[in-house]
């Protein structure tokens, strides 16, 4: 009986040092530069700001560009994994903001758009961060325009991740044929789920509260 | 088989059906006083067994009785004596502070009478001597004044009146003498009587203790005899004690939880905000278990001082020991409410940082204005941060009561679950005996055909054989029964 005791404390004793499942959540927003969705540049500072009020300690942020080739570690405009102590992870939420910022306010516009590539980068980044919860934001078109000699027909293994595409203008042709944005939208999703991933549209960049 | 294959071993269904029936109805009547034993020892041995389970739940409920009683007359009894040990240790302290000055109260008190004996005795009033001379006086007096006797009385007169001067004067000295002889009693009158006042208070004192310790005494004889009114007291007053042990407890864990808030986000600085053991959070458990820390000195302090008696090695050990128990508590508890009033102060700090930093992520500019009264909630929060584990200390009291009158509480709870099991045991059992009767009679009730004819030919046969028509009243009753 005592011996029984003993192992059962030992067994608990053991339990609670295990490292416990990973909490944290991982945010990479990818901002179109492209010509045809510059103008919606400036609306990434704020979801990017959103972000940031929703994010606590451990959890981990970065902000890249989608430009001609995205699959790239220099798209990468800004990331941060946040400490510990709250009172650090502030200072790095108002640092992060800031970066973020100067980017918008300098932002060069891209020829062509690689969203792929810029998926891609993103499910790298999340990877190696080993968050629990993974969420890809898509700011943009998701009108893919890449340059001769890219291949981005690769199969994108997005388990465990959501994918948001956030306000996805209309494209002048989408006026005048409406099935091209559907069918533009529902290619995504077909891909993002084929990937394992949940794919979700929010256009009304006002109601941001059900994301993350 | 199915009903239809069932039903067609002749043409007709309808005949095919009613030989079944009567064929079922004969193996039914065959059958019948099998069938009723059947039943009558299903539904006896269930009715036993319910019985017997009931018995031995009710002798359950009676050990268990009897041994909560055994607690509650320990429980009461360890209470009356610690009620009459500190009566003893009153009653010991008004001797030792009141009376043992009664030797030096006697002795100032036998001064003071003798100094008032002495005063009194000085303040006889003596009367003024008659002078020896005053029977010459007389004889000189009835002489014939011619022999010139008057001048001599004239001589005797003013001699006289001077005398007279004098003892007046010396009359006067003795009366201011005395009156101050009188006037010098009073303090040593004032003296005594307060003396005698404090005296009467002390022994008032004894007497009431006294007759404290002697009500106390007959309730405890009424325990150690285990009268039942003593135990019908001492469970009502476990009840009284245990609820409200409990609702002191419930305001003891809301202030905890208070505390807890306090100290959760600053731990976070400390310790980490992320790191979890378990499903909990390592910030949360620390900043938990500093609290259960500051309870537990609290608890041990409580037994340093002997308020409690949880812990009997503590309050076994020496009075050097325990005091240096007490010291030491304190000193630690001092300690955490100076941690706690710091991490309060800090919590407010990463408040404000925090609000800050999300108001400049939302663009509100006025959001990391800083309101000039901020000072009061901060000084409020460190003040319950230092205020807080002292208070916990107090715990230690209702938690000794409420785990005293759990067990009487459980027990009663235990004895009346018991009671209603063994209750529902007895009516299952009854029941199931009348579902035995209910069975028989629904079991005639499709043989009602051959039941009549056999009542029938009962009565013929004993109306033949002249013997009445007992036999078939005897079916028809067994029939019923």
């Amino acid at each position: 009986m005592k011996s029984s005791l003993v192992l059962l404390g030992a067994a608990v004793a053991l339990a609670a040092c295990a490292p416990s499942p990973p909490r944290n959540t991982g945010v990479y927003l990818l901002v179109d530069t492209s010509g045809s969705y510059n103008r919606q540049v400036k609306k990434a500072e704020q979801i990017t700001l959103f972000a940031l009020t929703r994010l606590q300690s451990s959890d981990s942020i970065a902000v890249a560009r989608i430009d001609g080739g995205s699959f790239t570690e220099r798209d990468i405009i800004a990331k941060a994994t946040f400490d510990d102590r709250p009172s650090t992870a502030n200072q790095q939420k108002r640092a992060f903001a800031s970066h973020v910022e100067k980017f918008i306010d300098d932002s060069p516009s891209a020829a062509y758009t690689d969203i792929t590539g810029g998926l891609l980068q993103a499910i790298e980044f999340l990877n190696e961060k080993h968050t629990a919860r993974k969420e890809i934001l898509i700011l943009s078109d998701m009108k893919e325009e890449l340059a001769k000699g890219y291949v981005r027909d690769v199969p994108l293994d997005l388990r465990g991740f959501e994918v948001v595409a956030l306000n996805v203008t209309k494209l002048r042709t989408d006026n005048f044929d409406p099935r091209q944005y559907l069918a533009r939208l529902d290619e995504w999703r077909t891909r993002v789920e084929k990937g394992g991933g949940h794919w979700r549209v929010i256009n009304d960049l006002d109601r941001l509260d059900g994301l993350l | 088989m199915s009903m239809t294959s069932l039903l067609s071993f002749t043409p007709w269904p309808a005949v095919s059906a009613a030989i079944l029936l009567v064929l079922l109805v004969a193996a039914l009547y065959f059958a019948r006083d099998t069938a009723h034993q059947a039943i009558q020892a299903a539904a006896s041995a269930l009715a036993h067994g319910l019985r017997v389970a009931s018995h031995s739940v009710m002798h359950a409920q009676q050990r268990l009785a009897a041994r909560n009683r055994e607690v509650l007359l320990a429980a009461g009894r360890e209470a009356k004596e610690r009620v009459v040990e500190r009566e003893f240790t009153r009653v010991g302290d008004t001797v030792r502070k009141d009376l043992s000055a009664y030797p030096d109260l006697h002795r100032r008190l036998s001064e003071s009478i003798q100094r008032i004996e002495d005063d009194q005795q000085r303040a006889v009033e003596v009367p003024p001597e008659v002078p020896g001379w005053a029977e010459a006086v007389k004889v000189v007096a009835e002489l014939d004044a011619r022999n010139a006797g008057a001048e001599i009385l004239a001589d005797i007169h003013k001699s006289m009146v001077k005398a007279h001067a004098e003892a007046m004067d010396d009359y006067r000295k003795a009366s201011a003498e005395r009156h101050t002889l009188l006037r010098r009693m009073m303090p040593d009158w004032r003296l005594i009587q307060e003396t005698l006042g404090r005296v009467n208070r002390s022994v008032e004192t004894v007497i009431g203790r006294a007759q404290a310790i002697d009500r106390h005494m007959q309730e405890y004889e009424a325990i150690v005899r285990g009268e039942d009114r003593a135990v019908s007291v001492l469970s009502s007053s476990s009840i009284v004690y245990f609820f409200v042990s409990a609702l002191v407890l419930a305001v003891a864990t809301a202030g905890t939880a208070v505390n807890f808030t306090l100290i959760a986000r600053p731990m976070a600085e400390m310790v980490g905000g992320t790191n979890y053991i378990g499903s909990y959070r390592t910030a949360d458990i620390a900043a938990l278990v500093i609290i259960m820390v500051e309870i537990s000195m609290g608890l041990f302090l409580m037994e340093s001082l002997r308020i409690t008696r949880l812990f009997p090695v503590i309050g076994a050990l020496s009075d050097k020991m325990r005091v240096r128990m007490m010291i030491t508590t304190f000193m630690i508890l001092l300690l955490m409410a100076s941690i706690e009033a710091g991490l309060a102060y800090m919590r407010e700090v990463l408040l404000l940082d925090e609000m800050a930093t999300n108001a400049l992520l939302r663009g509100d500019p006025s959001g990391s204005m800083v309101n000039a009264h901020l000072w009061i909630t901060t000084a409020a929060q460190m003040g319950m941060g230092f205020v807080l584990p002292f208070a916990l200390v107090f715990v230690a009291i209702p938690l000794e009561t409420f785990v005293h009158s759990l067990r009487t509480v459980v027990g009663l709870a235990g004895i009346a679950l018991l009671q209603s099991l063994a209750l529902l045991l007895r009516l299952l059992g009854n029941a199931s005996r009348h579902l035995g009767g209910i069975a028989r009679r629904l079991y005639d009730l499709p043989l009602f055909v051959p039941l009549w004819i056999e009542t029938r030919m009962r009565e013929a046969a004993s109306a033949a054989a002249g013997a009445g028509g007992s036999v078939a009243q005897d079916s028809w009753k067994e029939a019923h029964t």
